[in-house]
């Protein structure tokens, strides 16, 4: 930086990057430094809980990209630490002896964990909760660990017990006082919220003291001592128990410090070239550990920053939403008031509560097992509205419609989409259809679980027009219909003729993946295959990961595989240094971690074809051992699965089709919640459709009853047929089931007098008939030189084996 | 490094291992660029998308834009923009193709 030259940013968390953003925002040019303690560029410590818990990689946690600083010309000085700042001066020295000049400076210094003066404090296996390096200690450390104990039940420590049942560890918490997150909530909430924490399997041990932490002999962490004399075993210890804003280089600055950085409603410190943000500033006595109000004051300390003297921070009310799967919970404001009111349901263990102050006005909402409203209660406390009738108020926010939402809320946590994108989509840009607004803003294509609240909003701004139709190009306007009919017509026989023709598929090409299914359920496999047409997952024949690696499944049917087949993926594994040997949830084996040159050499080892894992198609059946070996089974089901997975492989559909064949109704290979699911029972085959046990559960509906094996597969068969064809793309069975209605499919596919089972039948045939087996033999004959390369790389050369193809098992136990 | 810099014009690879509406990647002085063909010509384009890295080349191409294979981003292959979002678009590179050649220039 530049002599008395603009502005540096000490510390490189969470409010370090907002400042940064904040003055970028307003002043593309004012010299941005910004010096970090940490190696990496700033990440998003709150996710650091996903991290532990597996449901996040370190990568993702950064919040921008190194390009980011460069684009905007932040320079980032990671790894140092400011040790000396003089305000006076407008210098600063780093821990390296560098000597930076300011004009003007803001403290991030965030803060460090507190950890108790305990005896044994420091002892191996002991950790605190804090940053990327404390979760991968702590992970590693779960490996011989049996028995953690967290010390500190606050939300931070409860999250961590719940990543710490993730890796498998007995989990005990011990809290000082009476009850969970006193500070978050009141006793009956708490109450409620310790029953929700043991069905984790978290023990929960109140009204503890720790006094010490000991060890044994190779010094290692072994149990946790209280103040009443009992111990508690441990060998994994992980300490959460508060912060402590780290204030001393404001200190010795010479700036006023209390418990955190004192500034003013400008956040500014006592000096006035310095603000302070975040964890470490005290602004009216309060010191925040939270994220919201990080971004409250970021936009005003970059207008002090900056020179304007006019923006004023009034503070943040506290809030926290607790991030452990399958316990909803969400507090804004206080817990305990002059007035209250309640609705609560101990049974369901839901607990609603608004706080009024003695004025009447929202001072804060307690929600536990039932958050509904809970953007709406938040944004009431934020602005401490009055509120005439807080009952009426509890009432209204259950019953609080997607409609009753700010504009501002995010919706789709996926992909980051809020309301009044959503709205804009129908209003400004004419979207009439969910799918349409969907495609556009992508909200809802994530996980999907904020689908139906976005199709809500959609015919919100539609005011309630009809949700169809659907469009399959919704630039063009065509529907699956329409373009089946002109391919029918035209006899198109690819998408760019399709493109040609009515021109879907052109504009977003969103589509064009939709269409390449169209054309060739339609051409049934005699259509000419386009790449360009379909995701990067169907040019490789492999899942795309991440970090842009691929992923390999090859097919096992049944999942029923032999010790030789075993032996050479454990070859070609170890050759490959696969970084990862999975089991799938589809009974299957999944090598993860290849790089697209490395694909066709890693098949040509395997010497076994596609499992489609990566695509839209009929993907595992699984089975159960059935007859072959179980004392309860009704029906070969492993035959049955293996001829059905034989019979149907290589097909796409419109979207996933799983399966399953199971022995008895005891269910044990999950056909109940299959796309297609047999199950044997005396004397023959249930047949259900429409199953899912992924994003939506939902119980198939029972087809028909059939007396044989073989016939339940053709029935099977005539059933995949219809929905290949009537299926919308990327509709699920379990809705298209629920769309055309179990009469409709009931009489395509039972009603044999009117021959369009017969028909149905025999378009499998054909379809089947072309339908590529193995795409993985591409590697013998790549469509393109570079399919499985980049420009300036090439396909590793295929070297062939000597040893035997290993075939699907046939003798053994069969 | 220095021989490349400076607006030189740098040899990266075949012209007809861009299929039309793909990409490639390419590698040069440390940068990653994604090498795309559409019916109007060579798009040359930063190949990490700026919001987790995802790589580029893999995308589906149409309307002279490419949607990022992992989360779905849309950019404009001729201004890098992201279409519907506020910030962080690509960089753009120029790209030409000489006697089956490709040609990169380095800003
Ligand atoms: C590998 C596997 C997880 C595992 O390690 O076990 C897996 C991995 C993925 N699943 Fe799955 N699913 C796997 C079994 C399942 C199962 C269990 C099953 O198949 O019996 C389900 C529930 C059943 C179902 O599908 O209804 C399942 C429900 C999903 C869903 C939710 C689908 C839905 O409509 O509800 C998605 C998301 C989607 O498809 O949009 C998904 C999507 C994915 C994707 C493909 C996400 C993606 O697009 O990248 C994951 C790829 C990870 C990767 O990087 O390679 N996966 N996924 C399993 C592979 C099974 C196999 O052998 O082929
Ligand atoms: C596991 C976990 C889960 C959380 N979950 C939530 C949540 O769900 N919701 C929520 O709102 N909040 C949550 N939080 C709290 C939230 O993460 C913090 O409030 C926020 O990250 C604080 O940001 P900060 O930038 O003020 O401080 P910090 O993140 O502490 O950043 C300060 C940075 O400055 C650096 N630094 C300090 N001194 C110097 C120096 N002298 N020179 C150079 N660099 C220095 C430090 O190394 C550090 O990188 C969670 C926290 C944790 C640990
Ligand atoms: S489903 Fe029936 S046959 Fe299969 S394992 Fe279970 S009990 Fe045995
Ligand atoms: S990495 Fe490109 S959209 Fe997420």
């Amino acid at each position: 930086m530049s002599a008395a030259g603009g502005i540096l940013v000490v510390g490189g968390g969470i409010a370090g990057q907002a400042v940064c953003e904040e003055v970028r925002r307003r002043d593309a040019d004012v010299p941005l430094t910004m010096v970090c303690g940490e190696s990496t560029a700033p990440y998003d410590r709150v996710r650091l809980s996903h991290l532990l818990a597996g449901e996040a990689n370190a990568e993702e946690l950064t919040l921008r990209p190194d390009d980011w600083y460069a684009d905007r010309g932040v320079e980032l000085v990671l790894g140092r630490e400011v040790v000396a700042l003089d305000p006076e001066a407008g210098v600063c020295e780093l821990d390296d002896g560098r000597e930076l000049h300011f004009e003007r400076a803001a403290l991030c210094t965030g803060s460090d964990p507190l950890l108790p003066p305990l005896p044994g404090i420091d002892l191996p296996g002991v950790h605190a909760f804090r940053t990327p390096e404390d979760c991968a200690a702590i992970a590693a450390g779960t490996a011989d660990a049996r028995r953690a104990v967290v010390i500190g039940g606050g939300l931070l420590g409860l999250e961590a017990a719940y990543g710490l049942v993730q890796h498998g560890v007995h989990v005990a918490v011990v809290h000082l006082v009476d009850r969970l997150m006193e500070r978050q909530l009141d006793a009956a909430a708490a109450a409620l919220l310790l029953p929700a924490i043991e069905a984790l399997g978290v023990r929960v041990l109140l009204e503890r003291q720790t006094t010490e932490l000991c060890a044994e002999a190779d010094g290692r962490v072994t149990a946790v001592r209280f103040a009443d004399g009992t111990e508690e075993q441990a060998d994994l210890v992980v300490v959460s128990i508060g912060i402590r804003p780290r204030v001393e280089l404001a200190r010795d600055a010479g700036l006023e410090v209390a418990r955190g950085i004192v500034v003013d409603d400008a956040l500014q410190t006592s000096h006035e070239r310095v603000v302070a943000v975040g964890e470490c500033a005290e602004h009216r006595s309060v010191v925040h550990g939270i994220v919201a109000p990080i971004h409250e004051q970021t936009a005003v300390a970059a207008e002090t920053l900056l020179g304007a003297r006019d923006a004023v921070y009034t503070g943040s009310i506290p809030s926290a939403k607790l991030k452990v799967m399958g316990i909803d919970l969400v507090t804004a404001g206080a817990a305990e008031g002059a007035r209250a009111v309640v609705a609560a349901d101990d049974a369901a263990g839901t607990y609603r509560k608004v706080i009024l102050d003695s004025d009447g006005r929202a001072a804060g909402a307690v929600l536990l097992g039932d958050t509904r409203g809970h953007e709406l209660l938040t944004d009431l406390v934020k602005r401490g509205e009055a509120v005439e009738d807080a009952l009426a108020l509890l009432v209204e926010a259950s019953a609080a419609t997607p409609a009753d939402l700010p504009d501002a809320a995010q919706v789709c946590n996926c992909n980051g989409v809020c309301k009044g994108e959503i709205l804009d989509a129908v209003r400004v840009d004419g979207c009439a259809s969910g799918r349409e607004v969907m495609a556009r803003t992508r909200a809802g294509t994530g996980c999907g679980s904020c689908r139906s609240t976005v199709l809500d909003l959609v015919a919100l701004a539609t005011g309630g027009a009809s949700e169809e139709p659907a469009y399959l190009c919704p630039c063009r306007q065509q529907t699956r219909e329409q373009l089946a009919a002109l391919v029918r017509e035209r006899e198109l026989s690819s998408v760019s003729e399709l493109t040609g023709a009515c021109g879907a598929g052109r504009d977003c090409g969103a589509c064009k993946p939709g269409l390449a299914y169209l054309v060739s359920e339609v051409a049934a496999n005699r259509h000419r295959e386009e790449r360009h047409a379909r995701y990067i997952n169907d040019r490789v024949h492999a899942n795309i990961q991440n970090d842009g690696t691929f992923s390999v499944i090859p097919r096992i049917r049944g999942g029923v595989t032999t010790p030789q087949e075993l032996r050479r993926i454990a070859d070609v594994a170890e050759r490959h240094e696969v970084p990862m040997v999975k089991i799938t949830g589809g009974q299957r084996i999944d090598l993860l971690g290849i790089r697209k040159e490395a694909l066709p050499q890693v098949w040509e080892e395997l010497g076994m074809p596609s499992g489609h894992a990566y695509a839209k198609a009929v993907r595992t059946v699984k089975t159960c051992v059935g007859t072959d070996f179980c004392r309860f089974g009704l029906g070969d089901a492993i035959g049955v699965g293996i001829e059905l997975e034989r019979r149907m492989e290589g097909l796409y559909t419109p979207a996933k089709v799983k399966s399953a064949v199971t022995g008895c109704p005891r269910n044990c290979a999950e056909a109940y919640v299959k796309d297609i699911g047999l199950v044997a029972i005396e004397g023959g085959w249930e047949i259900y459709v429409g199953g899912a046990a992924g994003s939506r559960v939902r119980k198939g509906d029972l087809l028909t009853t059939v007396e044989s094996g073989e016939q339940a597969i053709e029935l099977a068969l005539t059933f995949l047929q219809h929905y290949r064809e009537q299926g919308d793309y990327l509709e699920r069975t379990y809705d298209y089931v629920e769309r055309v209605g179990l009469d409709a499919i009931r009489a395509a596919v039972l009603a044999e007098e009117g021959g369009e089972p017969a028909r149905l039948r025999e378009r499998f045939a054909i379809a089947k008939a072309a339908a590529d087996p193995d795409p993985w033999l591409e590697r013998h004959d790549p469509v393109h030189p570079k399919q499985f390369a980049e420009l300036d790389t090439e396909p590793e050369p295929l070297t062939p084996i000597d040893a035997v193809l290993v075939g699907p098992p046939t003798g053994g136990a069969r | 490094m220095s021989a490349l810099a400076d607006g030189a014009w740098v040899a990266i690879g075949r012209a007809a291992d861009v299929p039309l509406w793909e990409g490639r990647r390419v590698t040069v002085a440390g940068r990653r660029v994604a090498i795309f063909r559409t019916e109007d010509g060579l798009h040359a384009v930063s190949a990490d998308c700026p919001h987790a890295g995802g790589p580029l080349q893999d995308g589906l191409v149409a309307d002279g834009c490419v949607t990022c294979p992992l989360h779905g981003r849309r950019f404009d292959l001729r201004s890098g923009d992201w279409i519907g979002g506020a910030d962080d678009g690509l960089t753009v590179y120029e790209v030409h193709e000489r006697a089956g050649e490709l040609h990169l220039r380095l800003p």
